[in-house]
């Protein structure tokens, strides 16, 4: 319970499972050899009996993005969807809290489940879901009509909504008329106009390319840092997961295999089915400057006493730099100057990092907590670029 | 003895089967039909009565705007205009209104049953499968079969021509709505579901709206077969339009044969035109 109250979503022992043969006791049959340790694919084979999600444990925050990650196939889809119940796990618990008690959305009424589904549980689809034959507005306003809200209310929320997600003009349009990247704008208005504090994303950026959507990532996380949601997020893009997720949960097969801070699955990944993930991402915009820099305590001592990194000497205590004997002026890099250098703070990202090199042509000092902690250099640079930076021990 | 001798010998008694099932019905239900008979009969032969009674040309002039204002389309609205003048000046006004009344009552039979067994059967794959050999056979029976026993139950006149052409048109909508709802895609489904639809809500607010263009196709469909009734409701004392077709077959008319005929195509067309789905309503 200590850790619950934190908690918005919890997943405990979770198995899903789909009785493809619809045999008497299969399931039960299939529960027995998952116990026992056999593969997904040996009960497949033996019983008829998908095995879906097998012993699934994950604790969702209060206000943060949980991105569920892994291939097709891996049953991360399958766990987001047991949040609603649109999959029932045969076993486990996915409990929702309220602040105060937990309850088991696997197991309540389907009186409670209707409710909680109506006031606690939003859902953003991959293919949108939206009905075509309806107006934005009245898309958007699905999930208040549907609790019998009276139209003349519904209105002021759902025009509130649209204006959240840039799509006030485009109330009376129908569906069709709008491209991809909108379609889901309307999706997030219509998760959002039920003011569900969770919500659950099903590959909601998949279907669109890639310039469209990035900037709904952007737009997303713009959004979250004022709504403050519960967000489980499925995606099977490493980049996507970096960007977007405070934590980043790994499936394979149906199992969990790590759930970590996006530096935790970066930095250390816990088996080579992580790395190879990992392996494949775009370095430039999440590979912070921590990772990328030479920490100073690793740093040689000149006999004068300053560090050696290399091209310059640097004092860190005193804030003094030298390059060649001549001193160097340090400034934040915000009021960078030419030939001075440049301090950029600890989460700056490894694209901008190599920006600041090139404009400066000196290497980039990292400051954290107000010291200054490590500096990044071509080496260091390179070395990031190439992956090793990635999984040497933070 | 020849063994198919023997067979033919011991028949089996699917025909007197049969006789006696509607022998039976007649005998201990015989005021329900009656009831039914008078009932049916008095609407439809009303409706027939009433629409004679307006004057021929304001009726031209209301199908004419009831066309424009369900389709927006002036082509539509002058077809409807100029069939129904050539329908008045072929003199075959009378008999087309009175096919009409009864089309207009069974067809709105069938949808009133059809589409809510067609919602029942997508629901129920089980009940689907059992109601198929039932449509089937409904559709394939050949017409004057089942006429006979319409004919003794419902005695001579417009009701067993309407039950004849409910029977063989009602399956239309049935399975149409059932396609329809059957094929609604399941995220539509998933999203009326996440948001906390009862089961009712999502038939009235995904399910029905979603297979609507279906169900559409299956009015139209229903329209088109009691269409082409009319000639049989006729041999049974039904009247309309296809009294003049029987009459003009016994009497070797070819003349009066393709006027009655060519009518028929023409309320066909109308009708067809104006109740069709609209195109790309998808």
């Amino acid at each position: 319970m200590s850790e619950g109250i934190n908690a918005a979503l919890e997943f405990r022992n979770v198995d899903i499972l789909f009785d493809r043969g619809n045999r008497r006791g299969a399931i039960e049959a299939a529960l027995a050899r998952l116990d026992a340790g056999e593969t997904r694919e040996e009960i497949g084979r033996a019983l008829k009996v998908t095995v879906g999600v097998a012993g699934a444990n994950l604790a969702v925050a209060r206000g943060e993005i949980s991105v569920l990650m892994g291939l097709s196939g891996s049953g991360k889809s399958t766990l987001l969807r047991a949040a609603n119940r649109l999959n029932r796990p045969v076993r486990g618990e996915v409990r929702i809290g309220n602040g105060l008690a937990w309850l088991d959305i696997a197991r309540c009424d389907d009186d409670t489940l209707r409710t909680l589904r109506k006031t606690r549980i939003a859902m953003v689809f991959q293919q949108f879901g939206l009905l075509p034959w309806r107006t934005v507005r009245d898309n958007v306003g699905l999930g208040l009509e549907l609790r019998g809200m009276a139209p003349s209310i519904r209105r002021d929320i759902v025009a509130e909504k649209l204006e959240l997600v840039g799509l006030a003009n485009w109330a009376d349009a129908h569906v069709h008329e709008l491209s991809g990247g909108m379609q889901q704008r309307v999706g997030l208005a219509r998760a959002f106009a039920t003011d569900a504090d969770i919500l659950l994303m099903d590959e909601p950026f998949s279907a669109l390319d890639p310039l469209i959507r990035r900037k709904l990532q952007d737009e997303l996380l713009d959004l979250q840092k004022r709504l403050k949601k519960t967000i489980l997020f499925v995606s099977h893009d490493i980049d996507e997961a970096l960007k977007i997720g405070s934590r980043i949960t790994i499936m394979r097969e149906g199992r969990i295999i790590q759930t970590g801070t996006p530096d935790d699955i970066a930095l250390r990944p816990v088996d080579d089915y992580v790395a190879e993930f990992i392996r494949h991402m775009n370095p430039l915009p999440s590979i912070v400057a921590t990772a990328v820099m030479r920490r100073f305590q690793d740093l040689p001592r000149r006999p004068d006493g300053m560090l050696d990194g290399g091209r310059i000497a640097i004092a860190p205590d005193s804030a003094t730099a030298t390059i060649a004997d001549r001193a160097l002026a340090i400034r934040p890099h915000g009021e960078w100057v030419r030939g001075a250098l440049c301090v950029v703070p600890a989460q700056l990202s490894l694209g901008e990092i190599i920006a600041l090199r090139q404009r400066s042509g000196l290497p980039v000092l990292v400051e954290a907590e107000g010291r200054l902690v490590g500096l990044c250099d071509d080496a260091d640079i390179l070395q990031a670029l190439c992956g090793e930076a990635r999984f040497r021990a933070g | 003895m020849a063994p198919e001798q023997w067979i033919a010998e011991h028949k089996i008694p699917v025909g007197a089967v049969m006789a006696a099932v509607v022998d039976v019905v007649r005998k201990h239900g015989l005021g329900v039909f009656d009831v039914i008979t008078d009932s049916v009969g008095f609407c439809a032969d009303g409706l027939t009565t009433l629409l004679l009674d307006l004057p021929p040309l304001l009726l031209v002039v209301a199908a004419m705007a009831g066309a424009w204002f369900l389709r927006r389309s002036v082509g539509l609205a002058a077809l409807v205009a100029l069939g129904l003048l050539f329908i008045i000046n072929q003199g075959y006004w009378n008999e087309t209104m009175a096919t009409l009344s009864l089309i207009l009552f069974s067809t709105l039979f069938c949808m009133a049953v059809g589409v809510p067994l067609g919602i029942a059967c997508a629901h129920r794959p089980r009940l689907a499968r059992a109601l198929q050999p039932l449509l089937d056979l409904m559709q394939t029976l050949p017409t004057f079969v089942y006429l006979i026993p319409t004919l003794i139950l419902f005695g001579l006149g417009t009701v067993p021509g309407m039950i004849s052409t409910i029977i063989f048109a009602v399956p239309a909508p049935i399975r149409m709505t059932q396609m329809g709802i059957a094929r609604v895609p399941r995220s539509l489904i998933e999203a009326g579901e996440a948001f906390g639809a009862t089961e009712r809500q999502i038939l009235w607010k995904i399910e029905l709206p979603a297979a609507l263009p279906m169900i559409q196709a299956g009015l139209t469909q229903c329209i088109m077969l009691s269409l082409s009734m009319v000639v049989i409701a006729a041999l049974v004392g039904a009247g309309g339009l296809g009294v003049p077709v029987v009459r003009a077959l016994n009497t070797v008319q070819v003349d009066a044969g393709f006027e009655s005929g060519f009518v028929i195509v023409l309320l066909a067309i109308m009708l067809d035109r104006v109740c069709r789905p609209k195109d790309s309503a998808s």
